[in-house]
């Protein structure tokens, strides 16, 4: 009599398993889900003043397809983590998403976010990289709306004129550091996070090099390449960076700035706003430039987000309208008086009110136009992991650089082969 | 009479086994099937990711002779290993101070259980603060370590916040333990003229060893399955300190679930020879109770 | 004496981390890498950013209460069930059934999220409490379980057979004399499950996307500064210390229950 019933037991429960387990999402969203109606707009907590402001202009103008707030993670690991999880269980619960800037081919290729119409964006108004962050294989995916690269700070009471190479930087430091107690010369992103890729490629394009050509095969067994990863190893070696240095991400490198234990430090804008705030130790004496490089002004790493709509979300005709509302040229003027966070509108980095504001955003825009962005991979997760699997022993000098580049220089061929 | 007893077990137990059949035995099949597939690998001519899944036999199991699995099967063995031993010498001392205490047990007990009470999310949070370059315990040793980079010094952090976590909890159990011995015992030891030492060795241990046996055993398998004190404190990706559970999630948030499932059935199998193998040795007799109890009816 | 200054050193060794969570989220956020002793000026400028704003963390507390309430609740009602059988009834392959259901705390968090998630989504239960609830059980259970057996078996054993002579049934037997003599115990396991759930991160963080339905200890990990890359050390101390609160009140109050429930399953 139990013979029978374990049997049918088994079986219910393979059954259950593979009903479970197949499913995969069908590629038809044309149809489904194109309704008007509430939606929700899926951004980080920094942004939430601003945000909220440009939702409440859209709220009162549309009762019925009113916009709530859904506040992301703050790290960029939690946030991906979070919307693949959304994705994966075709969950409505976000509709208009923040996409860092490198996710965008991993999500239009699983078809976790709907192609946008040509028509959405007029290129002319968008910093040319922008636009190129929002794309998989030349259709758009996603809205520029937030760009931004890495910026040099410096303390203008101590240093008259911001370097243009490293080899400047070095001097100045020289001649500086010995009378300041305690102070290193220069920080930036260096902790093993996704940080590390951003530096990495910035150290070797502001040396000459590119972490892959435009083919898109990796150029790392190059002069230029090792004279860009020497930058940071010897920088950790001779003590120009401090040994802590390693352990910096945004929070520490603006940490050592404001308590004065560096002269120079690579952060993003938002920096800005912190360190001349009236409560910061150092307000009123710290200046932004452009990177230095080897020969000169060096080449930043593309930051910044995009705006994307779920392929789940039920109310995309709405999710469309407020898509193009929020990223339009007042709104985003709105967003920036608000948010220091660099927007990707042309125009707005030629605005005399924005200027007044935030005095950087000259050198931000050449920064931007001479930034160049991550590689682009459907498995950015495996390339972004290579890169840091690579450099950071590199600069605990478990490796030499020479070591480090070749074995990266194998393993991203093989990545990006598919 | 009899009849009737086995239904009634039969139906107090069922509720039980149904939920542990839901949430722990049909994900463990699910797992062990989906270990043996592939899924969403190669794009199509447009660029998109194949649908669909694909039978690829033992394929996924390949991983485990592959260098991140060894080195995070090795570091989940030496936590274990190290964070157990640590905390098994550390709660027993503190379980024999707090029984000689004859004031303000109290405050000692409730002190000694805030550790245990702290959420693991929140203690992570708590050390990695308390270990940063210009953290205060660099601030009291006087020196600049470096703890959450790569390197022995991480794992030192880790096993740090967790022993401060879990020696109060074995401390606590073993505590208990001693103050079941009737003084008796140790008077007669005394007379005797055993040392301190001897009268721990030969009466204390042995008659605390079946409560610290269970509490090691039930440390063990937490430490196994070691995940978000490393991950929080130390941060994701770094070797040092990546343990299997940590692995596993990995892979499972780059979509890779196949090994993912394969790397956690292999822990399984791993706790499972741990456990058999403690249980034999250290004869942890879980169901002693029951069996006596057999017996005596 | 020095058995107390070493008991003294425990306390220390115990709270210390604790004090420094606590002195750090009573910084200001200017001061907040100082390493002094004590918050000078001390200030609640991180608490009321922790409930400030639209945060809503108090919803997030709420979402805590509500998961690890209720799982205790259904947790103890499954498992007071099983651990009388497995306690008080005589039938065959009672060990097997107590080594299985101690067995399922062995399997990893890790392993087990992957399919019930697939599982979840399929029955459309993801942003739901049930979402959280029922997974979080499969921890919650053995755990109960185990420490009820070891609450059941030192019941004196005549109690069935003194009430079945007064001619109550299996079922009145165990509800009317067994249940309420065993009240204690069942509370204290109450206590001890609630802990478990309440800690619980990987399974919340998983099955939920939607913000006004995640849990308290998963909104601490994810305070946001007011820029970006700006985490607010202070109000993640100060939201740390809020969820932990709850718990260290729990265990001030009923720490000697506590006790004697961590103790009794390992204890005979």
């Amino acid at each position: 009599m139990t013979r029978p019933l374990m049997l049918t037991g088994a079986l219910t429960l393979a059954l259950a398993a593979t009903a479970a387990c197949g499913g995969g999402g069908g590629g038809d969203q044309t149809a489904a889900g194109d309704g008007r109606g509430p939606i929700t707009f899926t951004d980080t907590q920094s942004h939430e003043e601003a945000s909220r402001k440009v939702i409440d202009a859209w709220n009162a103008a549309h009762p019925d397809e009113k916009v709530t707030l859904d506040i992301q993670p703050k790290d960029a690991d939690s946030q991906r983590q979070r919307l693949i999880n959304n994705a994966q269980t075709k969950s409505d619960a976000m509709d208009v998403i923040m996409l860092d800037a490198v996710w965008t081919a991993e999500f239009a290729a699983n078809r976790w976010v709907d192609e946008l119409p040509a028509d959405t964006v007029k290129a002319d108004d968008l910093l040319a990289p922008t636009l190129e962050t929002a794309e998989y294989r030349g259709k758009l995916y996603a809205m520029p709306w937030l760009t931004g690269t890495g910026l040099l700070y410096y303390r203008k009471d101590l240093v008259d004129k911001a370097p243009t190479t490293w080899a400047e930087m070095k001097d100045t430091c020289d001649k500086v550091l010995p009378k300041q107690k305690g102070m290193s010369c220069y920080a930036g992103l260096l902790d093993k996070y996704e940080g590390l890729t951003v530096s990495f490629a910035e150290a070797v394009q502001s040396a000459g090099g590119t972490v892959l050509d435009d083919s898109g095969t990796p150029t790392l067994e190059t002069d230029v390449a090792k004279a860009g990863l020497n930058f940071l190893v010897d920088g950790l070696k001779s003590g120009l960076i401090p040994k802590e240095g390693i352990t910096f991400k945004e929070d520490e490198v603006k940490n050592a700035l404001q308590t004065g234990k560096v002269l120079f430090a690579r952060s993003w804008a938002s920096l800005y706003g912190t360190a001349n705030a009236p409560d910061s130790p150092v307000t009123g004496k710290v200046d932004v430039a452009p990177i230095p490089g080897l020969d000169g002004p060096g080449s930043g790493t593309l930051g910044g987000a995009n705006l994307a709509i779920s392929a789940f979300s039920k109310h995309k005709a709405t999710a469309r309208d407020f898509l193009a509302f929020f990223t339009a040229g007042e709104q985003m003027k709105t967003w920036a008086t608000i948010n220091s966070t660099p927007v990707a509108r042309t125009g707005l980095y030629d605005d005399q009110d924005l200027i007044a504001k935030y005095p950087y955003l000259p050198s931000l825009k050449e920064g931007v136009l001479k930034a160049k962005a991550r590689p682009v991979a459907v498995k950015y997760g495996d390339v972004t992991s290579a890169i840091q699997n690579a450099v950071y022993p590199a600069l605990t000098g478990e490796v030499t650089p020479d070591q480090a580049l070749s074995g990266l220089q194998q393993q991203l061929s093989g990545l990006l082969k598919q | 009479m009899r009849r009737g007893s086995r239904w009634f077990a039969a139906l107090m137990i069922s509720p039980t086994l149904l939920v542990l059949v839901l949430v722990v035995l049909y994900p463990l099949l699910a797992a062990a099937r989906e270990s043996m597939y592939v899924r969403g690998e190669g794009l199509d001519a447009d660029g998109f990711v194949v649908e669909g899944e694909r039978f690829v036999g033992v394929a996924n199991y390949a991983g485990l002779v592959g260098e991140r699995f060894v080195n995070a099967f090795a570091n989940t063995t030496v936590f274990t290993l190290a964070t157990v031993a640590v905390e098994t010498v550390l709660g027993v001392a503190m379980a024999l101070v707090m029984h000689g205490v004859l004031r303000g047990r109290g405050l000692v007990r409730a002190s000694i259980l805030i550790p245990w009470a702290v959420p693991t999310a929140i203690s992570g949070l708590m050390w990695r603060w308390v270990f940063q370059a210009d953290g205060v315990a660099n601030a009291i040793i006087g020196q600049k370590i470096l703890w959450t980079t790569e390197g022995v010094q991480a794992k030192l952090a880790v096993i740090i916040a967790d022993t401060w976590k879990t020696a109060p909890f074995i401390g606590l159990l073993v505590l208990a333990g001693l103050q079941i011995i009737p003084d008796m015992v140790y008077e007669a030891a005394k007379v005797d003229g055993a040392s301190a030492w001897q009268t721990f060795w030969r009466i204390t241990l042995p008659l605390v060893k079946p409560a610290l046996v269970v509490a090691v055993l039930f440390r063990i398998l937490q430490a196994l399955a070691m995940f978000d004190l490393p991950f929080v404190m130390i941060g994701r990706g770094k070797f040092s300190v990546e343990t299997l559970s940590a692995l596993i999630w990995d892979e499972a948030t780059q979509l890779r679930y196949g090994p993912a499932a394969a790397y956690g059935i292999v822990l399984i199998a791993y706790v499972s020879v741990i456990v058999f193998v403690f249980v034999r040795l250290l004869g942890a007799d879980l169901l002693a109770d029951a069996r006596s109890r057999k017996e005596r009816a | 004496m020095r058995r107390t200054l070493t008991a003294g050193l425990i306390v220390v060794y115990c709270l210390a981390p604790f004090y420094w969570m606590v002195v750090s989220s009573l910084r200001r956020t200017v001061d907040i890498f100082s390493t002094t002793p004590w918050p000078s000026p001390p200030s609640l400028e991180n608490y009321a950013a922790v409930f400030g704003g639209h945060s809503d963390f108090g919803r997030a507390l709420l979402n805590s209460l509500i998961v690890s309430g209720v799982t205790t609740v259904l947790t103890l009602a499954v498992g007071v069930c099983c651990a009388y059988a497995l306690a008080r009834l005589t039938f065959r392959g009672k060990n097997l059934v107590l080594a299985l259901i101690i067995g399922t705390s062995m399997f990893p968090g890790a392993l087990l999220i992957v399919p019930l998630l697939k599982l979840f989504t399929e029955l459309g239960w993801i942003n739901t409490y049930h979402a959280m609830i029922v997974p979080s059980m499969s921890f919650a259970l053995p755990l109960a379980v185990w420490t009820l057996t070891a609450f059941f078996r030192q019941m004196p054993h005549e109690l069935e057979q003194a009430a079945t002579i007064d001619g109550c049934t299996r079922w009145g037997a165990f509800r009317r004399v067994i249940l309420p003599l065993a009240a204690p115990g069942v509370f204290t396991t109450a206590i001890l499950a609630f802990f478990a759930t309440w800690n619980e991160f990987m399974i919340a963080l998983t099955m939920i996307s939607k913000a006004d339905m995640q849990t308290a200890t998963i909104r601490v990990a994810q305070f946001g500064g007011a820029s970006d890359f700006d985490t607010p050390f202070g109000t993640q101390m100060a939201a740390g210390v809020v969820v932990t609160i709850p718990l260290v009140i729990l265990v001030l109050v009923f720490q000697k229950r506590i006790v004697a429930g961590l103790t009794s399953g390992a204890l005979k």
